[in-house]
């Protein structure tokens, strides 16, 4: 069953972001990956570079398609999940954990706001079905 | 009736419930709702490369032309040799052409029986091949499109052999033949050892009213997996089989498709044999090659591009499940066809390094020679 964590904030292109401090890890969601198929490929931008809200910030790619992945928040990008390139999988056994894809130090908090919580989202992906 | 004309509505295989209740993720193709895939693409493309998956195919098309002229009158609309079938039940791979050498689509001929053969068509083209198919036939040949009370059912894997020997209770027919069997004791079947996915195993032609017992027979075997098109297509690329649509058509001649084999220009005449004929004497501009890319997967449409220049586009590609890396088909210029040259392929902002290569990328299936 997919899940959709409580502690995490969602945006309507599906990814999840988790804000530890003035830093926000970010991923896809559960429905997300379920949707893709099993990932093959994953391409993200390097740590310095800059994501805007609303804007790509790299794209993941199943057998049959590829998705562009668009940042919840704008900010440096301080940390990337490496791991990924020789792990595609585990955006899809564990999208939550294992599957995270950047770090970013927020710029501005108040982006936050616009995003939608666990509650939101399912209602969202529901409405969307 | 209303005299509106409704929006055309997909139409449904004779299992569809079967695959709700498996929880494939369905989607239109060719006007049919057909499962992309159930666990997943990669899941059931090793099943069948391990050990054995099922398909349903019942979106394809069956024809059957019977008559003292079926021959003669089939003979002038493939290129392909029907002689190659003089046998009853044997089955020949083959494009069929207009008269500019385009291909209109690719058949499977079965010789059913005497003066009887059985074409099963791409769902795509039924329409148009049924019209083209009925209008070079004498009045004294008939022509039944069975499509719709015809169920197509594939079994392909190393295990699927054993599996439907059980099934018979005796050895399938050989490779590239069909003979009636019942399954079970009970459903009355045609068996069919041909396939689309490079591993041993045949397709099933039953009437749609035993579609699900056939299906369900399969699938009581833990062994076998159901495998959506997703997996069937990774599958037939991996073996280099051309895909109707994207590999080959109207637009492309059988030669620069690199289906030579198919096209027995000395049989006699037939629908595009004189422009085969100018096309193989004024040799062949481009060619479709295999391509075997770096990073990333290739797609259809993206370009393929020689010293930065675009020379073609990628007509299949795809992740390869059992390579784990990228693999295409392109038309591109026969100096550029050779295996070993190198090429690339735009995969949308990057420029990714290819190679020219010939088919089959995956050796080693329950097909290949030993």
């Amino acid at each position: 069953m997919a899940s959709y964590p409580s502690d995490l904030k969602y945006d309507k292109e599906h990814e999840w972001i988790r804000v530890e401090g003035d830093v926000a890890v970010i991923g896809i969601s559960d429905f997300a990956q379920d949707q893709l198929g099993e990932v093959v490929y994953v391409d993200l931008p390097a740590v310095g570079d800059t994501v805007n809200a609303g804007d790509t910030f790299g794209e993941v790619e199943s057998v049959k398609s590829v998705s562009e992945l668009f940042s919840p928040v704008t900010g440096e990008v301080v940390k990337v999940n490496d791991q990924l390139d020789g792990a595609p999988e585990s955006i899809n056994e564990d999208a939550y954990g294992a599957g995270w894809m950047i770090e970013v130090k927020v710029a501005d908090p108040s982006e936050l706001d616009a995003l939608m919580s666990s509650e939101d989202y399912q209602a969202f992906i529901a409405s969307e079905a | 009736m209303s005299e509106q004309t409704a929006p055309a509505a997909l139409q449904r295989t004779p299992l569809y419930e079967e695959h709700l209740a498996l929880g494939a993720r369905m989607v239109p193709f060719a006007g049919f709702e057909m499962p992309v895939q159930y666990a997943g693409i990669i899941d059931e493309h090793k099943a069948v490369r391990e050990r054995a998956g099922i398909f349903d195919i019942c979106h394809m098309a069956e024809f059957r032309v019977f008559g003292f002229d079926a021959f003669d009158a089939l003979q002038h609309i493939v290129t392909n040799d029907l002689n190659k079938i003089e046998e009853l039940g044997s089955a020949l791979y083959t494009p069929m052409c207009a008269p500019d050498g385009g291909i209109l689509d690719d058949l499977i001929v079965y010789h059913t029986g005497d003066l009887e053969y059985l074409i099963i068509a791409n769902a795509s083209n039924r329409e148009a091949d049924a019209a083209w198919i009925a209008k070079h036939l004498p009045e004294t040949v008939e022509f039944n499109d069975e499509s719709d009370r015809t169920a197509l059912i594939a079994i392909q894997g190393p295990e699927a052999i054993r599996i439907v020997t059980e099934l018979m209770g005796e050895e399938p027919p050989a490779r590239f033949h069909l003979a009636e069997a019942r399954l079970d004791e009970q459903v009355p079947v045609l068996v069919a050892r041909t396939g689309y996915t490079g591993e041993d195993g045949v397709e099933i032609l039953c009437h749609s009213n035993h579609a699900v017992a056939v299906w369900r027979l399969l699938l009581s075997y833990p062994e076998v997996m159901p495998c959506g098109l997703g997996a069937r297509d990774t599958l037939r690329l991996e073996m280099g089989y051309a895909l109707y649509g994207n590999d080959i058509d109207r637009e492309h001649d059988p030669l620069s498709a690199g289906l030579g084999w198919t096209v027995a220009l000395a049989k006699g005449d037939f629908v595009g044999r004189d422009k085969l004929v100018r096309i193989k004497s004024d040799g062949l501009k481009t060619k479709l090659v295999g391509l075997t890319v770096a990073d990333g997967a290739p797609r259809h449409g993206y370009p393929v591009l020689h010293d930065g220049a675009q020379v073609g586009t990628v007509a299949s590609g795809s992740f390869s499940p059992t390579l784990s890396y990228g693999i295409a088909t392109a038309y591109v210029p026969v100096e550029l066809a050779s295996p070993g040259t190198a090429l690339s392929v735009e995969i949308r902002r990057k420029t990714s390094a290819a190679e020219v290569v010939k088919p089959p990328f995956v050796t080693g299936t329950s097909l290949s020679p030993k």
